[in-house]
């Protein structure tokens, strides 16, 4: 039984805060996806519903069609890995240990070569760890619970660049030969976009996208140009952000140009380029604090 | 992180990788093609992005799917990728041009001249 996932007018609400309000979302198993949003949007909590850490106030969670709330069965097969999350007193072994406990699909072999690539020490306790060794052994905890979703909730943002990297070499190696479900949560949008198959951009509780990867980024265009001839050209549709340099305008428009329109753009003078992936979260997500200021 | 610009989406890229390799000669008819979990891992990509430039390839007829083994070049690859790259050229390639030497003040007929000494050159 594949593990889809479908979230039904979820809402979750911490006393006066609504931390989900109303997202409903389809993921079908063995996709890497990832999960974008401001922080306080509600990443972390829509991942908890799905480790059933939390039973959402209203709305309905399934996986593989079943409600996760208290399903040990089905939990052994999810894994939600945090930035921090482990007893501090514990050492690295330890923790590996109970990993292997809790996990059917635990491959103690995958994880020690992890560790060995990671150069986490083994016999120190996770509170005398670095913060980059700390999210590593994280990420290792992650990779080599082979679980059927595996949800990483910002867990590499505490590595430097070249582990950050490795663990995507690994992420992706390990996922081709073992397909699952992967959710990943990250700041670095750019540099990990490309492992991505979907996109979800989540806002304030509410899902604002959710698409195949190259979707996503087709709808996002840059027009740069004289700044009358790029105001003629945007007339009428959603403009997400100008920005003058003189008398060029740079302008971010939201949706896919026809052929049609890139040859009005060209024939007005007009540059027509992609918005990086990063840029379009950013325009998408800005108004968050202006609205609630 | 993968070596491609963000001018178009990744997967339209890689098909055009596979074609300039095909054009170049370092592909060949009837040759088979990396799989797209080789592609995946070399280039650091979701292998369904690998899988899209590879569908799209097939449906253009550049590549042909052999089940159980993997993807082949097509005996006419060649032939049909230069055709559409020969459509493309005075829209892509030439059209724009001229554009660029008008806006910097070359006369076309400057151009036409050069051409010709290059044409003769070449002759030589």
């Amino acid at each position: 039984m594949s593990l889809d996932i479908e979230l039904t007018d979820v809402h979750l609400r911490y006393g006066s805060t609504e931390a989900l309000a109303g997202l409903s979302l389809r993921l079908e198993a063995d996709t890497i996806c990832g999960l974008l949003g401001r922080n306080g949007s509600g990443k972390t909590s829509l991942m908890s519903l799905l480790a059933s850490l939390r039973r959402p106030d209203a709305g309905t969670v399934r996986i593989g069609g079943r409600d996760p709330f208290e399903d040990a069965e089905l939990m052994s097969r999810v894994a939600l890995i945090g930035e921090g999350g482990s007893d501090p007193t514990d050492n690295v072994a330890d923790v590996l240990r109970s990993a292997a406990l809790l996990r059917p699909s635990w491959d103690a072999g995958y994880a020690a070569r992890l560790l060995d690539r990671f150069e986490v020490p083994r016999r120190k306790a996770i509170a005398s760890l670095s913060r980059g060794k700390r999210a590593a052994l994280g990420v290792t905890c992650g990779l080599a619970a082979r679980a059927e979703i595996t949800m990483f909730d910002e867990t590499h943002l505490g590595m430097d660049a070249p582990s950050r990297y490795a663990f995507y070499d690994e992420l992706l190696a390990d996922y081709l030969e073992h397909p699952r479900t992967v959710i990943l949560s990250t700041h670095h949008v750019e540099e990990v976009a490309s492992l991505f198959a979907q996109v979800v951009i989540i806002d304030r509780g509410r899902l604002l996208v959710h698409d195949d990867t190259d979707e996503v980024r087709a709808r996002g265009t840059q027009v740069t140009g004289p700044a009358d001839a790029v105001d003629r050209f945007t007339a009428g549709v959603t403009v997400l952000g100008r920005r003058d340099l003189g008398r060029t305008r740079a302008a971010a428009l939201y949706g896919t140009l026809t052929p049609e329109r890139r040859r009005q753009a060209r024939e007005a003078g007009l540059d027509i380029g992609p918005m990086p992936l990063q840029d379009l979260f950013v325009h998408l997500t800005a108004d968050t604090e202006k609205e609630q200021s | 992180m993968t070596g491609f610009d963000d001018r178009s989406p990744i997967y339209l890229q890689i098909a055009e990788q596979i074609e300039t390799g095909i054009l170049r000669g370092e592909l060949r008819p009837e040759e088979q093609v990396m799989s797209t979990n080789q592609y995946a891992a070399h280039y650091r990509i979701n292998p369904a992005t690998a899988a899209k430039a590879f569908q799209r390839l097939v449906d253009d007829g550049v590549l042909y799917k052999k089940r159980g083994i993997g993807m082949f070049v097509s005996p006419d690859a060649p032939d049909r990728l230069r055709a559409r790259r020969r459509e493309r050229f005075f829209a892509e390639v030439l059209e724009p041009m001229v554009a660029e030497a008008a806006a910097i003040g070359i006369p076309l007929d400057d151009v036409i001249r050069r051409i010709e000494r290059i044409r003769e050159e070449d002759a030589r």
